[in-house]
């Protein structure tokens, strides 16, 4: 088992306007991107938070040995519950997950 | 015919590389074109319809522009003036625009795009919901303090087509200020609207992205994009992946009057700085649509922040926290009288979870911990009072009811920091128009 920050370049959270969020996994090269691929299911994305998969879309974008999900943001951006202005603060949720 | 786009910076605001800039001002560009603003920074800059940044920093950034336009002869446009693209942010930055003029000795014939609508007008028409839009009826709509349409090529080009040398414009897509010249002389569409999607955050689509300054040529088969700072590279892979960047979908991009897909796009290094793209598809629309944006007042705020440096209260924040929510809201009741749905209070652990809330799934020891106590009342006043009430709680709160009464560290006095109204966005919908004009203005100065 190893995070995916282990295996990766980098994860990276933004907003996609005020009510999406998206998150990139730069994964760096074909053999990460392989083992994002197999290893990270987007039923394991939908738990983390708190959603359904087929709230989820998910792009696995082989030629920049990317995965990028994207999903209604948690909370809306700048209402009330709202934590996080800029949604950043989500990757590190993907980032720290164990994978095989 | 081919059109050059010269693109300073991701936006007004972030500043630019001057020497890069000038070299681009050297390349002769048919248009200088840079964003205003984004709903990145939250929903208050629409609520109120002010800027992000300091008018005298926006002052001297827009300076350089208005001399690098002079010095190329073409126009300058600017999406989305002043954060959020309401009127009062287009007024805001056409008059610093006069003061450049005067200091400069220059002349200018300027256009101004106006995109702010009428709530009342916006609650009476038929709206369709985007993809997680929240519910809206009438009456929302009409409490938003700030209400804009996201203008398109279209828009622009009508303010082009006045030829101005200058064109401030409210709430733009991002893109529609790079697309509208190219789109006009007939350049290839997907092209376009692909490289402008490309250009929009400046040199984020190269190496050294902070530089800022790129040139996008277009012509009728495809694309070129060139950063111009020292040393900047576009690559195949830097310019593919800038399609990732705040889109939820990579390939495709809704715009008023259509779409842009970029699935069979290819990317090609045409040397070691410059990439060449082709095969963008742009797609049109049976209906011109344009999105809008909305903000209302969601309540007025006061906040405190206590620390904890003591170990034992550091172990059991949460608990202190519960213990303090439920003493505070029985004492506003048996004090105020409010009723409890009229207000909210809320205590966030700064160093446990106040990034990611329940969402969570680390623990730490921390050394120290923050508590942000954050009400929010139907007015000032009233939050300001929850939070005088919330003050004795953060300041002597004890765990057991036998220690020592315990005291805890407050950066600040007064303690309460009254924020003002707090601003929520209520809008993510399209409304068609018959005429791309429709919903706004144009208004043409000489100065």
């Amino acid at each position: 088992m190893s995070s995916v920050a282990q295996i990766v370049q980098k994860v990276r959270s933004k907003n996609a306007g005020p009510f999406w969020l998206t998150i990139d996994i730069f994964c760096g090269s074909p053999a990460a991107y392989a083992q994002i691929v197999q290893g990270l299911s987007t039923d394991r994305v939908a738990t983390l938070f708190r959603t359904t998969p087929d709230e989820i879309k998910r792009f696995d974008i082989k030629d920049l040995n990317v995965v990028k999900f994207s999903l209604p943001r948690p909370t809306i951006q700048g209402s009330r519950t709202d934590r996080d202005m800029h949604g950043a603060g989500w990757a590190p949720l993907i980032a720290e997950l164990e994978i095989n | 015919m081919g059109t050059r786009i010269l693109i300073p910076s991701g936006a007004l605001g972030l500043g630019y590389d001057k020497a890069a800039l000038e070299r681009a001002v050297a390349e002769k560009p048919d248009l200088i074109a840079i964003d205003g603003g984004s709903t990145d920074s939250g929903p208050s800059y629409l609520g109120r319809g002010v800027s992000k940044y300091a008018t005298e920093s926006t002052k001297i950034e827009w300076q350089g522009l208005i001399e690098a336009r002079a010095a190329a002869g073409c126009p300058l446009v600017i999406g989305t003036a002043g954060t959020c693209g309401t009127d009062s942010t287009v007024d805001w930055l056409y008059d610093i625009t006069l003061e450049i003029l005067s200091d400069l000795g220059q002349s200018a014939k300027i256009a101004r795009v106006y995109s702010e609508q009428d709530p009342a007008k916006i609650a009476q028409t038929p709206l369709s919901p985007l993809s997680a839009a929240p519910d809206v009826d009438a009456d929302t709509i009409q409490n938003c303090t700030h209400i804009v349409a996201l203008a398109g090529a279209e828009q622009i080009q009508t303010a082009l087509d006045t030829g101005a040398e200058i064109i401030i414009a409210g709430r733009t897509t991002d893109t529609a200020i790079i697309a509208a010249l190219p789109l006009q002389n007939g350049n290839h569409a997907g092209a376009a609207w692909h490289g402008a999607k490309i250009g929009e955050c400046g040199a984020l689509c190269a190496t050294n992205p902070q530089s800022g300054v790129i040139l996008v040529d277009f012509d009728d088969t495809g694309f070129t994009v060139t950063p111009m700072a020292d040393g900047a590279k576009a690559t195949p892979h830097t310019v593919s992946a800038h399609m990732l960047y705040e889109n939820s979908d990579p390939f495709i991009l809704f715009e008023p009057g259509g779409h842009l897909d970029v699935t069979q796009a290819t990317y090609t290094a045409i040397d070691d700085v410059a990439v060449r793209v082709t095969g963008s598809q742009w797609v049109p629309s049976d209906t011109y649509t344009v999105k809008l944006e909305g903000a209302q007042i969601a309540g007025y705020q006061t906040i405190l922040m206590a620390l904890l440096r003591d170990a034992h209260y550091v172990a059991n924040a949460q608990i202190w926290c519960d213990d303090i929510m439920a003493k505070h809201a029985s004492k506003v009741a048996d004090r105020l009288g409010l009723d409890a749905a009229t207000w909210h209070a809320e205590l966030r652990i700064i160093g446990q979870n106040a990034n990611l809330g329940t969402l969570e799934q680390r623990t730490s020891d921390a050394t120290e911990l923050g508590v942000l106590a954050i009400l929010t009342a139907p007015d000032q006043a009233t939050a300001n009072t929850l939070g005088k009430m919330m003050n004795p709680y953060l300041l002597h709160h004890p765990l057991t009811q036998e220690e020592e009464q315990p005291t805890f560290a407050f950066p600040f006095s007064p303690a309460e920091i009254d924020r003002g109204a707090a601003y929520e966005f209520v809008l993510h919908h399209v409304m068609a128009l018959a005429d791309p004009m429709d919903a706004f203005r144009l208004v043409v100065t000489d100065v």
